[in-house]
């Protein structure tokens, strides 16, 4: 290293070491100018460009202002219907994530040995970092004609659910569960013994300890992980063209007139009403004191 | 950390078997599907039939002349790699400024970096595609899905440093300053080092998510460029290409475990890699 390039670099660090603004701005520009200007940018963009229309001849945006878009989705039937379908899948999905992981990280933080506990966590978390297409492929495999499930249906007498939105349920269920099994249990963890102890030594039956002491404990942990499970299955289109059979989501809505229709216009304003659920759910989610948690 | 409770207080017999039983089989249900597809690698039936009656090496043969799926791997990596440097380089500038100074804007700042992931993908992918080509004017392809990519990692790399940073104090670094180093110094030889295994936790976790995206990515790829998981989806339904991409699902399942080998390998890491 040369001496003149040494003294540089020590004249640059003294004027650092005196101005904490300066270094602050060094700090916070690129990632400001990334996710503050460019980022937030494509955000803003899409939402004028959903207020924009589209000539039907050339299939170039149309720059006039108009709610034509939002009129078309809130009057047609199908559109509609697909908006709450995709709704009650996403809350559908987070209800059965709950009630499977609340029990497994229950068990994992309050009643399995510490090392059972280690084994446990990395069980559940090992899932996590297997990719999604393989997962949702699995499901596909699961659930086809001469499949697994079919083939242990017939011994119980049920047949599989086959493609269709059941599948998809099951599948973004699988998918996003360690998502919510992993802040439940940390959530549990955090809740000392001793108030378990003092519950029951209080004469409290499991039941009414679980009621009362372990459920509010853990309801700001159930949010946070709802948050992820229910965004993740309102965006989702790709689940449901794989084990979805026909059916469509918001996402292939999106998706199809950014493609094939080409009317980007209209997917913009598809694409807002996600945003707008989830901007409501989070503001929520803030009420309960759960975004600590995420 | 807690304890099973003392014997005093305790939960009912019956309780304790409910609940053993719920994870048992919560278990089961987590692995057996991707059990299935390793099982299925060497299942002779090109169309999975179960159970399978015969079993083969030629799928393997297959996926290893795969020229589709190498060229997708090698784009996968890249594209990983590339967009892990940024998130790596733009999360800790971000962490740090946002650890180390109280200013305006702080609170909102650190929810524009989660945003990326916590909005639903086809939003962040719409809204770039239309940024890309509308206002940037740029053909989408390999550098799109780099910047799309690195977009949503910031995150992991932030969460994982801004941990760090908040365990670490100040007091070593200002001991540093006062026995004469310079802002460069100290960062290079005190502030770096007692970051790493958050860094690499951070960039680990940033790889894991780029080379695992596929909503982003179908927004913001061209027509060219295949990482793995599109090229998976293409060949999903193509019949006679579902045994390689069954193989090429086995050796992901399998890759998978090496993030978790390095996070118990990396002591007090697994914290960060838990939460997205």
């Amino acid at each position: 290293m040369s001496t003149a390039s040494e003294g540089t670099r020590h004249g640059l660090s003294a004027v650092l070491h005196r101005h904490p603004r300066l270094r602050l701005s060094l700090l916070i520009g690129p990632p400001m100018l990334w996710l503050g200007v460019a980022y937030l940018g494509a955000l803003g963009a899409l939402f004028i460009t959903s207020l924009w229309g589209q000539d039907s001849f050339t299939g170039t945006v149309v720059r006039e202002w108009n709610l034509d878009n939002f009129r078309i989705l809130w009057e047609s039937e199908v559109y509609r219907k697909i908006a709450f379908r995709t709704v009650g899948i996403a809350a559908l999905v987070t209800a059965i994530d709950v009630l499977i992981a609340f029990p497994v990280a229950l068990y994992m933080a309050k009643i399995a040995s510490p090392r059972m506990r280690q084994v446990l966590v990395i069980a559940v978390l090992t899932p996590l970092w297997a990719s999604y297409l393989v997962k949702a492929y699995a499901w596909r495999i699961m659930l086809s004609e001469d499949g697994v499930v079919s083939d242990l249906g017939g011994l119980l007498g049920i047949d599989t659910p086959g493609y269709g939105l059941v599948a998809v349920v099951i599948t973004l269920a699988y998918l996003w569960l360690p998502f919510m099994i992993l802040p439940i249990y940390a959530g549990l963890e955090r809740l000392p013994d001793s108030i378990l102890e003092a519950s029951m030594d209080l004469g409290a039956k499991t039941g009414h300890t679980v009621r009362r002491v372990v459920v509010p404990q853990v309801f700001p942990a159930v949010i946070a992980g709802s948050i992820f499970t229910f965004s993740l299955s309102l965006g989702d289109y790709i689940t449901v063209r794989i084990v979805g059979g026909a059916n469509q989501m918001l996402g292939n809505v999106v998706y199809d007139n950014v493609g094939a229709a080409n009317n980007l216009p209209f997917a913009a304003a598809v694409a807002t009403i996600p945003v707008v659920i989830m901007l409501v759910y989070l503001g929520a989610a803030r009420r309960t004191g759960a975004l600590e948690n995420v | 950390m807690s304890s099973p409770l003392s014997p005093s207080a305790t939960w009912s017999p019956g309780f304790r078997i409910v609940l053993r039983v719920v994870t048992g089989l919560a278990l089961v249900v987590i692995y057996a599907p991707l059990l299935l597809v390793v099982v299925n690698s060497f299942n002779a039936s090109q169309t999975f039939a179960w159970p399978p009656t015969d079993l083969t090496l030629d799928w393997w043969r297959k996926a290893a002349d795969s020229a589709g799926a190498r060229e997708a791997v090698k784009v996968s990596v890249e594209v990983a790699a590339l967009a892990t440097i940024f998130a790596l380089v733009l999360g800790t500038m971000a962490a740090m400024a946002l650890q180390r100074y109280r200013f305006f804007g702080r609170d909102a700042v650190s929810l524009l970096i989660i945003l990326p992931i916590a909005l639903p993908g086809i939003v962040t992918g719409i809204a770039l595609n239309n940024a890309f080509r509308t206002i940037f004017g740029l053909e989408l392809g390999f550098l799109t899905i780099v910047i799309a990519h690195a977009t949503f990692c910031i995150v992991t790399v932030f969460n994982n440093v801004i941990a760090r940073l908040r365990r670490m104090g100040l007091n070593l670094e200002e001991a540093s300053a006062d026995l004469g180093a310079s802002t460069f110094t100290t960062f290079r030889l005190v502030t770096f080092p007692m970051m790493r295994s958050a860094l690499l936790a951070g960039g680990l976790l940033a790889f894991a998510l780029s080379f695992d995206e596929i909503i982003v990515t179908t927004f913001t790829a061209g027509a060219r460029e295949q990482t793995l998981p599109i090229w998976i989806f293409n060949n999903l339904f193509r019949p006679n290409q579902a045994p390689v991409v069954n193989v090429v699902a086995v050796v992901l399942i399998l890759l998978s475990i090496i993030p978790i080998w390095v996070s118990q390998k990396l002591a007090g890491a697994t914290e960060g890699l838990a939460g997205r």
